[in-house]
């Protein structure tokens, strides 16, 4: 009877199980494509929470800022980076021949005035050592730490990210060629971003206008200093200044080089809308219209190096500068020994040069505008009033 | 029988087709690296998403949403690996589209041109909002901004595109 009612109860068992199993057969079957996307999302959503703060943390050998290049990017810039290179090495041979055997028309003409321009730049940087050499010695007075680029890396942009949400490019260059994360990457106009994740034959350039990068800067002129930032739309803003009167559109903004990635004075772009920024009150949007022309990078230099002197080579260009410099001045002065009557001449032009520019007597060219005559002179015209030392507390008008 | 004839989803509608491995794997490949080409010498293409086309291709033809799903997902994860976002982010977005491509395959004549655009349109639009969600709420990342215009600009571009791609797209098909 036990025995029975046992295997009653097995039975009973049994088909619960079978039952349950056809229940839960036909749930699965038919809710099966959900389920899988289901399972999908959620498997990526974790993913992404593992990645996330990882970029946060940055524990482990990882790139400067502490991300980690995951094995799955690894692959996918191994597997398109070739095809883009042989795309750009295709089209960059087509014009290469165009440049150098088809379009060479006018190239004499271009020569001739390019050495004009070397001839005119080798003038402008003569008055400049001068100024660059005292700027030097006060800086080592005030044991100012510049820093001077010393070595650079050029590299051709073979290709993009693909999507207007992550401003990306990629170069032909790698850590193969001494690039590493986080080095600052400009043109002969201005920065354009750093390097974000390099592998051996290739790197990623993230530009200023992706809303992820940033720069420190300051203002030319008022020397206010900022952040620079990336928007959504491809624009670049600072948005961590206050109003300001004395910021005015049209002013150059450079790099600040706090920020410890972009040395300082490297242009950055001018100022060309100034306007509240409904989000960050009292802030303003400073809109900054880039330097370098982002949308079309073929070239750029990587900032590989820098230093707190002065590379070797720009230090034997400011002592050419500083001998022609001296030479001139040498020049100036036996001229002036020789011939008192050019100096003269000399002296008068100069002061000629005060008054019609304008300005205070002995003050060259202080950028006061000159006061003209006055046509009827009356109490009020310019040097009519009597110095305060001749007035008399009490006295009535004469 | 007449009623077969008239019916919305006729035999001719839900036929399944498959292509061949070679397809599968070369064209959201070559799509891939497209889009990462062409906006290096025209900007303006950025605006594209190729890579979406593909994965609604796909999932209107193969009309199984498994199928969808894993190709939206592992093109998007593709995707992902060439920009600077942590991956999922295309990944999901492309999954849920494949997913949402192939339940609609069932329900629309996805053969007639009007309707083609139409899908790419609306899908384009619904990736921009899942792209917004999931950079903006599940990343946390305040600084990401939905551009209506520009999205609707996208949407507009990428079914004008969508049609001379899916008739190209359309010789590689086989009936299963």
């Amino acid at each position: 009877m036990a025995g029975c009612e046992c295997a009653e109860g097995l039975g009973r068992a049994t088909i619960e199980w079978l039952v349950g199993n056809v229940v839960m057969d036909s749930f699965f079957s038919r809710y099966k494509n959900s389920l899988v996307l289901i399972a999908i999302v959620l498997a990526q959503t974790i993913m992404l929470a593992v990645q996330v703060p990882k970029s946060i943390e940055g524990h482990g050998p990882a790139d400067a800022d502490g991300r980690h290049i995951t094995l799955l990017r690894y692959w996918a810039v191994a597997l398109v980076t070739p095809v883009e290179r042989a795309v750009h090495g295709t089209s960059f041979d087509v014009r290469h021949v165009w440049s150098n055997y088809i379009g060479l028309r006018g190239a004499h003409e271009q020569n001739q005035a390019l050495q004009l321009e070397i001839a005119r730049l080798r003038q402008e940087q003569a008055a400049f050592a001068e100024d660059a050499a005292q700027g030097r010695r006060l800086q080592a007075l005030l044991a100012f730490k510049q820093q001077y680029i010393t070595s650079t890396v050029a590299a051709q942009v073979i290709g993009t990210s693909g999507s207007d949400a992550s401003r990306v490019l990629y170069l032909d260059k790698g850590s193969a060629d001494g690039l590493r994360p986080e080095q600052a990457v400009m043109t002969p106009d201005g920065v354009v971003g750093k390097l974000r994740d390099v592998f051996p034959h290739t790197a990623q350039l993230l530009l200023l206008n992706d809303p992820t990068s940033g720069a420190g800067v300051v203002l030319e002129t008022t020397r206010l200093r900022g952040i620079l930032r990336g928007e959504a739309n491809g624009r670049m803003e600072i948005n961590n200044l206050t109003a300001d009167s004395r910021i005015k559109v049209g002013e150059r903004v450079i790099t600040s080089g706090g920020d410890q990635v972009f040395p300082r004075g490297l242009p950055v772009g001018v100022i060309v809308s100034i306007a509240p920024d409904p989000q960050h009150q009292p802030y303003m949007a400073i809109a900054i219209e880039p330097a370098a022309n982002l949308a079309r990078l073929e070239e750029v230099l990587v900032i590989t190096g820098t230093d707190t002197n002065l590379p070797v080579a720009a230090q034997q260009d400011a002592a050419i500068a500083d001998a022609a410099s001296a030479e001139n001045k040498r020049a100036a002065d036996l001229i002036a020994e020789k011939l008192p009557s050019a100096a003269d001449a000399a002296a008068v032009k100069t002061g000629d040069a005060e008054t019609t520019i304008g300005g205070v007597p002995g003050v060259p060219n202080s950028g006061l505008p000159k006061v003209q005559p006055a046509v009827r002179p009356d109490k009020y015209s310019p040097g009519a009033t009597p110095s305060a030392a001749e007035l008399k507390p009490g006295a009535g008008p004469q | 029988m007449v009623m077969a004839e008239h019916s919305y989803t006729s035999r001719r509608e839900i036929d399944q087709y498959a292509f061949h491995t070679a397809v599968t794997l070369l064209v959201p490949l070559a799509c891939v690296l497209l889009q990462a080409v062409l906006p290096k010498t025209f900007p303006g293409l950025a605006i594209l998403d190729l890579p979406l086309i593909v994965v609604i291709f796909f999932a209107v033809a193969r009309r199984n949403p498994i199928a969808g799903t894993v190709t939206g997902t592992l093109i998007g994860l593709f995707q992902d690996g060439l920009t600077n976002h942590p991956f999922g982010v295309n990944g999901i977005a492309k999954g849920i589209i494949g997913f949402a491509a192939a339940s609609i395959g069932f329900a629309v004549d996805v053969e007639n041109v009007i309707n083609r655009v139409a899908l790419n349109f609306g899908f384009s639009l619904i990736q921009s909002g899942l792209l917004y969600l999931i950079t903006r709420w599940l990343l946390g990342d305040p600084t990401v901004r939905l551009l209506p215009l520009h999205e609707l600009l996208r949407a507009g571009c990428n079914a004008a595109v969508s049609v001379p791609l899916f008739f190209l797209l359309d010789r590689f098909k086989s009936r299963e």
